[in-house]
């Protein structure tokens, strides 16, 4: 294997690894909370500032990473505050920065970006400093999940309750929105703004047909989305098609067949459960 | 006997609105209160300001006796969301949390407490089960369990009969009536009729509140301390009938 492969395959893996991460984290957060059109908004908002980015010449991602941040954090802001439909803030920064990003990239004096890596993601793009700023950001997303896990539970789950036994429940609603924003962002030159959501969406989705236990869905989600990104790397690498379309194509075959494998088990125990009531009365 | 907390001359609202207006009482260790009232009334907003949630405009909360981790409270079941994937046991051991650091970790003695509590309101069998799996009245007794697992010497109950099955309601009634027998309970109902056999007196809160010391109150109790509620009751659970049903 010559130099350039290896570095490829190596950093295929890792960045598999720390999607599937985020996937697992992150993924579990968004969809348990019913947050997946608020992690729609945000990528797609974080559009915005890869447009900027470009235009003022510096690293888009840093561009997304801050309007990631901020459109996370306003819309959480408020909805908190009952200013506004949190649905309807989505809609509008969804919109927005798909607008400004469009805008500044057209403005962009010189040679236009390849847009479709961003829009649909490319391992081929992504540099070791993605990879590192992925790292650090999966390191800490594991701190934060482990060293919180129990408050993070019951806040997503009951923030009224949990506003019992802690004044920190809007500080804990912030870092997390904020953590998936970045998450989010960091991702999107592998997965993509169009296609991210469904990294964050299928595993977690996929697990929860079979557990409802927080704990193993995040960890189910990253065994799966491990799985999923690696297999959609190495497809996308023979074929030459965008990583990110084959990704969720990986993905959602791997759904069609949980929930064929699902539908098999319910069929089962109900044929099980009937048989059970048969014996019964005969043996009246 | 040493009150368990006061209220005194306390103003408390939202939005700079007054919902509670220079209410004052008392609340001993043994009380079971019902806590009744029309609509808007300032029902949920005394428990929320008993409980910390709601800062008070102006008055005094005497918590001389009482610690704020020993109160446990049961709030109105619409607010949980059953498809959060969470289990029956992890729902109870929330209501130790209270007495536990934000890094705080559940011990194998947390575990045992919350098997003893599911065990004495029979949810053993759900300890692994998705809320969304549970009826109305199973749910309500994980709640219940949550809110006495940590042992409290105040129980506060928002309307916690709403999405009982009716069959189930004098059951979880007579489970609140041998709790009473270590803790003080505040309940928020709108059934006058049933849970006036199982409370010693009532709280009758309309802006104001007035403190009815006995287990039976009447049409006229009521319409003296300005309270409009209309009185009626359901089923064939145990209940003092106040009028014609």
């Amino acid at each position: 294997m010559g130099i350039f492969e290896y570095s490829f395959v190596l950093k295929s893996l890792l960045g598999a690894l720390f999607a599937s991460i985020t996937a697992g984290i992150i993924g579990t957060y968004i969809v348990s909370r019913r947050l997946v059109f608020l992690s729609g908004g945000i990528t797609h908002a974080s559009f915005g500032g890869i447009g900027l980015g470009y235009y003022l010449g510096v690293d888009p991602v840093l561009g997304a990473a801050f309007f990631g941040l901020s459109s996370a954090l306003g819309i959480e802001y408020l909805s908190e505050r009952g200013k506004m439909r949190e649905d309807s803030a989505i809609g509008i920064l969804w919109a927005f920065g798909m607008a400004v990003g469009i805008i500044f990239i057209y403005l962009t004096p010189g040679y236009a970006p390849n847009l479709m890596s961003y829009l649909f993601g490319s391992i081929l793009t992504v540099t070791w400093t993605d990879i590192y700023t992925l790292g650090i950001m999966s390191v800490i997303l594991i701190i934060y999940t482990l060293l919180f896990y129990r408050v993070l539970l019951y806040v997503s789950f009951d923030e009224n309750y949990a506003r019992t036994f802690t004044r920190k429940v809007n500080l804990f609603k912030y870092i997390s929105v904020g953590l998936t924003g970045l998450a989010i962002v960091f991702n999107i030159r592998m997965a993509g703004v169009i296609l991210i959501i469904s990294l964050l969406t299928i595993p977690a989705n996929i697990v929860m047909l079979f557990t409802r236990q927080y704990l193993k869905i995040i960890i189910w989600s990253f065994v799966l989305s491990f799985i999923g990104i690696s297999g959609g790397f190495a497809l996308s690498w023979i074929t030459s098609l965008p990583t990110g379309p084959v990704i969720v194509f990986v993905l959602v075959i791997f759904w069609l067949i949980a929930r064929s494998v699902k539908s098999l088990m319910r069929r089962k125990e109900m044929s099980a459960l009937s048989s059970g009531m048969i014996i019964k009365q005969i043996s009246k | 006997m040493k009150h368990l907390f006061s209220i005194e001359s306390l103003s408390a609202g939202y939005d700079g609105k007054v919902v509670l207006n220079d209410i004052s009482f008392e609340v001993e260790p043994d009380d079971f209160i019902g806590i009744i009232g029309p609509n808007g009334g300032g029902k949920t907003t005394l428990l929320r300001v008993i409980l910390g949630l709601l800062r008070p405009y102006s008055g005094r909360l005497d918590f001389s006796n009482l610690d704020k981790n020993e109160i446990g409270y049961l709030p109105q079941v619409a607010q949980g969301d059953t498809l959060f994937p969470v289990t029956v046991e992890d729902v109870v051991l929330s209501g130790l949390m209270i007495n536990k650091r934000l890094t705080g970790r559940m011990t194998r003695d947390d575990r045992k407490r919350a098997a003893g509590v599911m065990e004495d309101l029979g949810l053993v069998p759900f300890a692994g089960s998705a809320l969304n799996e549970l009826s109305g009245g199973q749910l309500q007794r994980v709640y219940l369990a949550r809110a006495i697992i940590g042992s409290p010497r105040l129980l506060l109950l928002d309307e916690p009969a709403t999405y009982v099955d009716p069959s189930f309601e004098a059951d979880f009634y007579e489970k609140l009536r041998i709790l009473n027998n270590k803790m003080a309970i505040m309940m928020v109902s709108h059934d006058i009729g049933t849970i006036s056999a199982y409370v010693k007196s009532f709280v009758c809160v309309n802006g104001s509140v007035h403190y009815h010391p006995h287990d039976k109150i009447t049409e006229e109790d009521l319409r003296a301390y300005g309270c409009p509620i209309q009185l009626v009751t359901h089923g064939d659970i145990p209940h003092v009938v106040l009028q014609k049903h």
